[in-house]
C-alpha cells in the first residue's frame, strides 16, 4: 500500500513523499514504515509505544481512530495511509 | 444546515438595518446580479464583522479579498512591524511599510481598497485575558496566526463563545483549511487533542514556505468566511482539506466531532480559557536562554581574532546544504540532522566552534557534542547574523 508522508517528516524518510509498502494491517504497515525508516519512530511514537496525540493517521480519507478495528483495520494494496501531522504556519517571522 | 450557520453568524436583525448607497451597489454590481449573492447577500456581508488574528502570509490576501468583497467590519489583530522577509509573500505591506506597525499598513491598504470597510485595529497580542472581550464584537474569526499556542487559544475562545473560526495553516509547500467551532462540527482540539512539544515541528522561520502558499490557503479562508455568512455552498465543516502546491494536489479528509474533545465535546473540562503557553510546553524566551547559558560562547569578534591569527580553530556550520549556498564563513558542514551519524568527521582534540543562521540550531549541535565527550566546543553567539553584522558588512543576511 501507499504511506504519504507529510512535508515536515520527510526528513526522517529519506525525503520521500510516498512510499510504497506490502502489508496487510494498519499497523503492520507503520511497523515496516519505521523499520525502512527508524528516524521516523520518536516523531510517530511516544516512548511508551503509543501513536502521538498530534500526529493523526488517515486510511484513504478516514481517521484511523474512528475505525471499528483502528490500527488493526485490514488494508488493500490499493489503499493509502496519510499522517497528518499538526502545523502551525501562518507566517509571520 | 447552512442556513441554520448563516442565521446564527450574522443575525437577521443587523441585516435589516442595514442598506446600500448608490455607490456601493456601483462598486458590488458583479455580486449583486449572481443569484448566489444578489442584495440580500450583500447585505449580509456588509452587516457581517469578521476579525483576522494575524496580518501575516494568511492574513494579507484574506483581509485584502474580504474587503474587496465589502465585508462591513474587519477586526485585525497584530502587535508586529513589517520587515524586509514579510514582503516575499505578506502582500498587503509593501517595500516602503518596512518598519511600520503592520496594523497600521494593513489598514492603509483596506481602506484604499474599499473606502466602506470599518476597520478595528487591536495591537495586540491574542491572550487569554484578552480574547474573549476581542472576540466579542465579531460573528466569524479566521485564524492567521503562526505559532500553536495562538492556535489552541483562538479554537477555545470560538468554542466558549459559539463563533466559527475559519482556520488555515501552511508549511514550505503545504497547507491545510477547515471551519471548525461550529455547532454541529468538530473543532482543532478534535483534529488534534495536543500540541506537538516544542522544536519537533519546525516553524516557518525555521522551515521556510514557498511564498505563493499563503495566497492559496489564506483565499481558501476568505472564501469560507464569505459561505459562512452568505449562508450558501457547502462549508469546509468536517472537512480538512490539504493543499499541495507542488503536486497540486487537493485532497480532503473527515474530520469528526470527538464526544470525548476536553472543550467542545459532551462533558467539556476546559469551560474556560488556560495558560497556552504552558499547555504547550513553552516558557518564552526563558528555554532558549537558560540553554545557551550553560553552553560555552564565543563571539564573532572573537572568532575573527582567532582566524586572523592563525590559531586553530575548526568551524563547523550546522545548516543545510542551500543555507551554505546564501553565504558561509568556510565552515566544516554537516547539518545538524546529521551531525549524529557524521560526527566521527570532527576531531574531539581540536577546538571547534559550532555556527548556524542565528545561534539556536548550533547550541543543540554544541550540546550533542558535549555530551558526546567533545571539550573544547564553543557555540558561534548569533550566528552568521551576527558575522554580518559585526564583522563582514558585505554578507547577505536572510
Amino acid at each position: 500500500m501507499k504511506i504519504h508522508i507529510p512535508t515536515p517528516l520527510r526528513q526522517y524518510a529519506d525525503k520521500h513523499d510516498t512510499v510504497e509498502i506490502p502489508a496487510s494491517t494498519v499497523s503492520e504497515a507503520l511497523n515496516a514504515l519505521i523499520m525502512r525508516h527508524p528516524d521516523l519512530r520518536k516523531h510517530l511514537y511516544t516512548a511508551e509505544g503509543k501513536l502521538r496525540a498530534f500526529v493523526n493517521v488517515y486510511l484513504n480519507d478516514e481517521d484511523v481512530r474512528y475505525l471499528a478495528d483502528k490500527e488493526a483495520t485490514a488494508v488493500r494494496e490499493s489503499d493509502s495511509l496519510s499522517i497528518i501531522p499538526s502545523i502551525a504556519g501562518g507566517c509571520r517571522p | 444546515m447552512t442556513t441554520t450557520i448563516s442565521e446564527e453568524t450574522v443575525s437577521a436583525k443587523t441585516v435589516k438595518k442595514v442598506e446600500l448607497s448608490n455607490e456601493e451597489v456601483l462598486r458590488y454590481s458583479r455580486h449583486l446580479i449572481m443569484p448566489e449573492v444578489g442584495m440580500d447577500g450583500q447585505l449580509k456581508l456588509k452587516a457581517a464583522k469578521v476579525l483576522c488574528i494575524g496580518t501575516g502570509g494568511l492574513g494579507s490576501p484574506l483581509a485584502m479579498y474580504l474587503a474587496a468583497a465589502g465585508v462591513g467590519t474587519l477586526g485585525l489583530v497584530d502587535f508586529d512591524v513589517v520587515d524586509f522577509t514579510n514582503l516575499q509573500r505578506q502582500i498587503i505591506h509593501f517595500t516602503s511599510d518596512v518598519g511600520r506597525p503592520k496594523l497600521d499598513s494593513a489598514a492603509e491598504k483596506i481602506k484604499e481598497i474599499n473606502p466602506f470597510v470599518e476597520v478595528r485595529k487591536f495591537e495586540t497580542r491574542l491572550t487569554s485575558a484578552n480574547a474573549l472581550e476581542i472576540f466579542k464584537g465579531f460573528d466569524i474569526i479566521v485564524d492567521g496566526t503562526d505559532n500553536f499556542p495562538t492556535r489552541y487559544l483562538v479554537n477555545d475562545a470560538c468554542v466558549l463563545t459559539g463563533k466559527p473560526n475559519v482556520y488555515g495553516s501552511i508549511f514550505r509547500f503545504e497547507g491545510q483549511a477547515s471551519v471548525f467551532g461550529t455547532k454541529e462540527g468538530p473543532c482543532y482540539r478534535c483534529l488534534y487533542p495536543e500540541p506537538p512539544p516544542p522544536g519537533l515541528v519546525p516553524s516557518c522561520a525555521e522551515g521556510g514556505v514557498l511564498g505563493i502558499l499563503p495566497g492559496l490557503v489564506g483565499l481558501i479562508q476568505a472564501t469560507e468566511a464569505i459561505k459562512l455568512i452568505l449562508g450558501s455552498g457547502d462549508p469546509l465543516v468536517g472537512r480538512l482539506l490539504l493543499v499541495d502546491a507542488l503536486g497540486m494536489k487537493f485532497r480532503e479528509l473527515k474530520l469528526r466531532k470527538n464526544p470525548e474533545c476536553p472543550v467542545c465535546g459532551v462533558n467539556p473540562t476546559v469551560t474556560e480559557l488556560i495558560d497556552y503557553n504552558e499547555f504547550c510546553g513553552i516558557r518564552g524566551e526563558e528555554t532558549t536562554a537558560n540553554m545557551s547559558q550553560s553552553l560555552p560562547e564565543i563571539s564573532v569578534e572573537e572568532l575573527k581574532k582567532k582566524l586572523d591569527a592563525k590559531e586553530d580553530v575548526f568551524v563547523l556550520d550546522v545548516r543545510e546544504p542551500h543555507e551554505y549556498q546564501i553565504c558561509n564563513i568556510g565552515g566544516h558542514l554537516i547539518p545538524l540532522g546529521d551531525l549524529p551519524k557524521r560526527v566521527s568527521e570532527l576531531d574531539s582534540s581540536r577546538n571547534i566552534v559550532a555556527h548556524c543562521r542565528s545561534g539556536v540550531r548550533s547550541g543543540k549541535a554544541v550540546d550533542f557534542l558535549r555530551q558526546a565527550g567533545f571539550t573544547k566546543v564553543r557555540n558561534l553567539t548569533g550566528g552568521i547574523l551576527a558575522w554580518a553584522d559585526k564583522v563582514d558588512p558585505k554578507m547577505p543576511k536572510y
